[in-house]
């Protein structure tokens, strides 16, 4: 364990002298499909809760497709499936864009985290209480300023503790980006795994490197948690 | 309907070794769960502390970074034990080797036994502490206590729990091709590779796994319903 600390530290945190790797390179995918799923899932959320089912039926079914099948098949479909299409080949942005590993990684993990924060916020929306939404009208705010101003943020401070698992999952999730040649933690511990012959070390390291990250999300979910939901607390 | 140009039945054989999988992966975390679950809430403190360690670092840590650290760790630690049975007699050489099948069964059910734990601790929890109370004082042995008082009045609870873990079994499933496994993403990709066509198959494959969740989800709504007859259950 110590020779793969010794030799491979580097390559563990940051970088392999070229590319970003190891821990940066997770937290980085971890940090932008999270993002960009959050941007996703707000509005489809709103929509979800549409009376309109022409509205709401195609979220449903965005987060039915999404959620009932395995985000491993998701980046297979993405990142070996699209490129061998016609009109993606034919398209050179789009040819580049799917080319490259990261970039199938980061839109399935996007599209994946959506799917599952909108049902989160959807939810929690469904959930907030009648009062507030009938109070909120009763002093003559529109549609959008009830959004903006009641239903949002006490849906998004209600979703908080279920989002934070979410975002542990996704920490989980994105292991899977080795396989499309992407060098998170998990691309490292392989390589270290293949130089040593030592799958224990290599592996129980990189291991170790996840719950730290895992113990630090919780702990800083935990203090989110006490300012936003203080008003919870009995 | 589908054009598979041939490689139906190797999808048809892909997708009964992943249902096959999930399914005995479902059972053995599902027994872990409840021995976990007994641990927690057992008197012994060191019980109580491997059980929480366990559930602890098995949650914290990605499943695939477990898959590969047992699936390799685990064939090394075999062949160790092996060669010290060989060592110790020469007469038998003996060997055990696992199979993706096996070790994948082992993995998901080490792994997904600790959400079971968790699950199946907060079920255990929420039936009343009287009637268990009273099934001792009818001169009930633990045992029958267990299987005729706390089992049935347990899994009321912990279903909606059961249902969600066993979608992310099924779902987990996948990332035993990783390891080697035959099944539907393997038939899929060698499919997809072996007619330039990757997007339907691996299309085709998440159809399934969608057709797999979706049924099972309507099994488990009936068998919610039947086991919390009487019970009114919050609307999601």
């Amino acid at each position: 364990m110590i020779y793969i600390i010794q030799n491979f530290g580097r390559e563990f945190l940051y970088t392999d002298g070229y590319h970003i790797t190891g821990l940066a390179m997770t937290l980085w995918l971890l940090l932008i499909s999270c993002s960009v799923g959050f941007c996703i899932a707000l509005p489809l959320a709103i929509l979800r809760n549409a009376r309109n089912p022409l509205v709401w039926g195609p979220v449903w079914l965005y987060t039915f497709v999404i959620r009932g099948t395995p985000l491993y098949v998701q980046l297979l479909i993405i990142y070996t499936g699209f490129y061998g299409l016609d009109f993606v080949r034919n398209s050179p942005p789009l040819a580049a864009f799917f080319k490259q590993g990261i970039d199938c990684t980061l839109l399935a993990f996007a599209l994946n985290t959506g799917a599952y924060t909108t049902e989160i916020f959807a939810g929690a929306i469904r959930d907030t209480s009648f009062g507030e939404v009938e109070a909120a009208r009763s002093l003559g705010m529109s549609q959008f300023t009830l959004y903006r101003r009641i239903i949002i943020p006490s849906a998004l401070r209600r979703a908080l503790p279920v989002y934070s698992n979410e975002v542990i999952l996704m920490l989980h999730a994105t292991t899977l980006a080795f396989t499309a040649t992407v060098p998170d933690l998990l691309k490292v511990a392989n390589d270290a795994y293949a130089a040593t012959y030592n799958p224990f070390a290599s592996f129980a390291t990189v291991a170790l490197i996840y719950l730290c990250i895992s113990f630090t999300l919780i702990f800083g979910f935990r203090k989110a948690e006490g300012h936003f939901l203080a008003f919870l607390k009995p | 309907m589908f054009n598979l140009a041939g490689y139906g039945p190797q999808i048809f054989r892909g997708t009964i070794v992943t249902v096959e999988l999930s399914l005995l992966s479902l059972l053995v975390s599902f027994v872990i769960g409840l021995l976990g679950a007994s641990a927690k809430l057992s008197k012994s403190r060191f019980l109580r502390g491997l059980a929480t360690i366990y559930t602890t670092i098995i949650r914290g840590v990605p499943d695939l970074v477990l898959m590969l650290l047992i699936f390799y760790s685990l064939q090394i630690w075999l062949n160790d034990a092996t060669d010290y049975l060989d060592s110790i007699q020469n007469s038998i050489d003996f060997e055990v080797s696992l199979d993706p099948f096996t070790s994948g069964v082992i993995t998901l059910g080490f792994i997904y036994g600790a959400y079971f734990t968790e699950t199946f601790r907060g079920a255990f929890m929420a039936v009343p502490r009287g009637q268990l109370e009273a099934a001792r004082a009818f001169g009930m042995k633990p045992f029958l206590v267990f299987r005729r008082i706390l089992f049935p009045q347990m899994m009321r609870y912990a279903l909606p729990g059961l249902a969600n873990n066993w979608q992310v079994i099924l779902k987990a499933t996948a990332l035993v091709s990783l390891i080697g496994l035959s099944d539907i993403i393997k038939a899929a990709q060698y499919a997809g590779e072996g007619t330039f066509r990757t997007f339907y198959f691996m299309s085709i494959a998440g159809l399934v796994y969608l057709l797999l969740t979706t049924f099972s989800n309507g099994v488990l709504m009936l068998l919610e319903r039947k086991y919390a007859v009487g019970v009114r259950k919050a609307v999601l």
